[in-house]
């Protein structure tokens, strides 16, 4: 025999806000979602709900009815969030909990509920919990989930309904207590089959022809639990019909601990302790298709201290022999003291690893090699990974803005490279002043003196105006010369602003190759 | 028999220069076109697999070495690969590198104020055998780190480049070959205004088991030319020195 515990959030929502900004406590607020140019109410709460201002109302006609209304901005995806994150929490009752459509929680307490010494306490014990926390929730307990379902929602008084009493329990109850879809519901009502004993006893034939499942309403389906025709469910509360649930699982932690019989006071004792962690994480880690991006070592001293040690990867990777390498530079900075007793290793960051085909041939893989990316996790761990870059075209005509960091090792290039005009290979991090002499309009310039050296101009090309990007950054443009001295050097010099201003100035700004 | 003795001759030739670390190359593509250079080489191939070294005495030539070995790199890139560029005091400009044949995307840089550091990484980076060429800008390398690079790239057969930027003293190092870049006023054809392609002295100070030498390279159609004289420009610098 099975039981059922179901809950019913019925402001979760608005709970969540008032929780976190107590001064919406006593007042009516509503949550609005923006459709169509008008505010819809998405959750109302409950002193909202005694003034008749409900969920689905537009905005401006509850402020018109309600003008001390307080309305409050919608966040997206927000039920899903924590009707998972409270199912999580809701673990500690029974080890399968499952999200029952958009306001409520199904746990499975089959064989629970004597540890908290009967139903009574047990059901006492949840309410009470979400009621400290400043939830308001309802919760029954029965043998089928609809059963359970239905009376949370529906009943005042008795949320403890008996083995086997399923069927005594839900004939007062009104119809859409038995979780049919709308449509259903209102032709049950149309023929006055308002309550679940007008109909339950009802020849199932009759039922079916009238109310059965048929192609026009199955595609006019909207939530997964209207699914199923009247007679599935009353099935489903009476038990006749089995109901499955889809419980939510904690993800098992990517977690190795390692005591250690004796303190450990040296750095090839920490090697051995982390070698023997890795092997058995990654071991796993390979199981599972999984590799490392983030892991941290843990070192518990005797004297109570933890010490810490963290890497990261370019590149998930599960590969024991580099991650010890990265490990083995961080080890001396592990203070061990009189010594530790426990070790553990923890990947806080796990991704899908890519496994590459073997090649026959040892060819030229590119940045796709996991060398390249081990290589660079060595790096990084020890010089930082700000000072690695790689760079990839951006779309600027602006010197400055025409390159831009990659984000992954991966990133393939989203434009192509200008290159019909000249660029320096190397190019000054901020371009300098310099004193030139040049004719005007706009020739190039005769002579420059650069770090008190004067160079003579022999062969110039340009003017290249770059213009500023007025949506970025206010300011002048710059007109570029590509010149050569009489050394032969090349640099590219430019000059802000226009020449009929008195204000422009002169900058080098690279030198070519 | 004098036939027999020269064969002889090559092959114990070509065994000392194996010992020396010039390991023939392993595929024919590697192999490097620059012309008549080619010919100051051992086995006549520009050595892949090894160190050379780049002396800058200032800015300019800092970048007139980076150019010349960005020609050298597209030709190691051409067939796909990785590098990684460690620069300490220069700023490399990757659109720049797009004209001579390279996807700036396959090169990751890294930038290094610290001298101990730039050596560390780049000994890590010559280790590492899927990458194809690194390039380091250091100020000074003694005998033993040089040598240190120079075993870790004829391991693992990546072709290593040190620019040595305002070097203070020009110690001997392990590296294969000592280059010095210079640049050349360029020349557009006909004397149409404007600059022409770059054009840099190339000198080969110090090669191993080869002969250094000095030439006139320009960068165009996407591989290196000799400038050649032009006869009537030979003429003028005839009249002048006259």
């Amino acid at each position: 025999m099975k039981r059922f515990v179901a809950i019913w959030f019925p402001y979760l929502k608005t709970d969540w806000f008032s929780i976190r900004q107590p001064h919406l406590q006593k007042i009516p607020f509503v949550l609005v979602v923006p459709d169509h140019g008008r505010k819809l109410i998405s959750a109302a709460n409950g002193s909202a709900n005694a003034q008749s201002v409900y969920k689905g109302m537009v905005a401006a006609d509850a402020k018109a009815m309600l003008p001390s209304l307080e309305v409050i901005d919608d966040q997206p995806g927000l039920t899903e969030r924590l009707l998972k994150r409270i199912a999580e929490w809701c673990i500690r009752f029974a080890p399968s909990v499952a999200v029952d459509g958009e306001d409520g929680l199904i746990i499975d307490a089959t064989g629970c509920t004597h540890l908290w010494g009967g139903d009574e306490f047990y059901l006492k014990d949840i309410t009470e919990r979400f009621r400290k926390y400043g939830y308001t929730v309802r919760a029954a307990i029965a043998d089928t989930i609809g059963t359970a379902w239905a009376i949370a929602r529906f009943e005042k008084e008795n949320f403890i309904v008996k083995p086997r009493q399923q069927f005594t329990a839900l004939l007062s109850l009104p119809a859409a207590a038995l979780r049919p879809d709308d449509e259903t519901v209102e032709r049950l009502n149309k023929l006055g089959l308002r309550q679940v004993k007008d109909f339950i006893g009802m020849p199932r034939t009759a039922l079916r022809r009238r109310f059965g499942r048929n192609e026009f309403k199955i595609q006019n389906l909207k939530f997964k639990i209207s699914s199923a025709d009247i007679i599935t469910r009353i099935n489903q509360a009476l038990g006749v019909e089995e109901e499955f649930i889809q419980p939510v699982h904690l993800p098992a932690p990517y977690e190795e601990r390692l005591p250690c019989l004796e303190p450990i006071a040296t750095a090839t004792g920490i090697e051995i302790a982390l070698q023997r962690l890795l092997e058995t994480l990654c071991k796993r880690l390979k199981q599972e298709g999984k590799g490392i991006r983030t892991a941290i070592l843990k070192c518990y001293r005797i004297d109570g201290k933890i010490e810490r040690v963290e890497i990261g990867t370019i590149r998930a990777s599960h590969h024991a022999a580099h991650l010890f390498r990265l490990f083995e530079l961080k080890i001396p900075s592990i203070e061990p003291a009189l010594g530790i007793e426990l070790f553990i290793l923890e990947a806080k960051k796990v991704e899908v690893h890519s496994a590459l085909q073997e090649k026959i041939w040892n060819s030229n893989l590119g940045l796709t090699d996991t060398r390249i990316s081990e290589l660079l996790d060595r790096l990084s761990s020890k010089i930082g990974a700000n000072a690695i870059r790689r760079y990839l075209p951006a779309e600027h005509y602006w010197p400055e803005r025409s390159v831009k960091a990659a984000l992954s090792l991966d990133e393939a290039p989203a434009t192509t490279w200008k290159v019909d005009r000249p660029r320096p290979l190397q190019l000054l991090s901020r371009p300098e002043a310099i004193m030139v002499t040049a004719p005007v309009p706009d020739y190039p310039p005769m002579n420059f003196q650069y770090k008190g050296k004067l160079h003579t101009i022999k062969k110039a090309d340009g003017p290249e105006r770059i213009e500023q990007e007025w949506w970025i950054e206010q300011g002048q443009h710059r007109d570029y010369y590509y010149v050569e001295d009489e050394e032969g050097c090349r640099y590219w010099l430019f000059r802000l602003g226009h020449y009929n201003d008195a204000s422009y100035k002169w900058f080098i700004h690279g030198v070519f190759v | 028999m004098p036939a027999l003795k020269a064969d002889i001759i090559t092959q114990l030739k070509k065994d000392i220069l194996a010992l020396q670390g010039f390991k023939p190359l392993v595929h024919a593509e590697q192999k490097i076109d620059l012309g008549t250079i080619n010919h100051s080489f051992p086995n006549a191939q520009f050595p892949v697999g090894t160190n050379h070294e780049f002396i800058c005495n200032n800015k300019e030539s800092l970048t007139a070495s980076s150019g010349f070995i960005a020609g050298i790199l597209s030709a190691l890139l051409e067939k796909g690969g990785a590098a990684i560029w460690i620069s300490s005091y220069q700023v490399v400009f990757p659109p720049a590198l797009v004209s001579f044949g390279i996807e700036p995307s396959q090169i990751i840089f890294i930038h290094l104020r610290n001298q101990k550091e730039v050596l560390w990484a780049m000994e890590e980076a010559l280790k590492c055998e899927g990458l194809t060429a690194v390039i380091g800008e250091v100020s000074c390398v003694d005998l033993t780190t040089s040598r240190r690079l120079q075993l870790a790239s004829e391991q693992s057969r990546v072709t290593g480049f040190i620019l040595r930027n305002q070097p203070r003293q020009l110690q001997t190092t392990a590296c294969v070959c000592r280059w010095q870049i210079n640049h050349l006023p360029s020349d557009t054809a006909d004397g149409l205004p404007g600059v022409g392609f770059p054009r840099w002295n190339v000198e080969l100070l110090k090669v191993r088991n080869g002969k250094p030498g000095a030439w006139q390279l320009e960068w165009s159609d996407g591989r290196f030319n000799e400038v050649i004289k032009k006869y009537s420009s030979a003429i003028e610098e005839h009249k002048q020195a006259v």
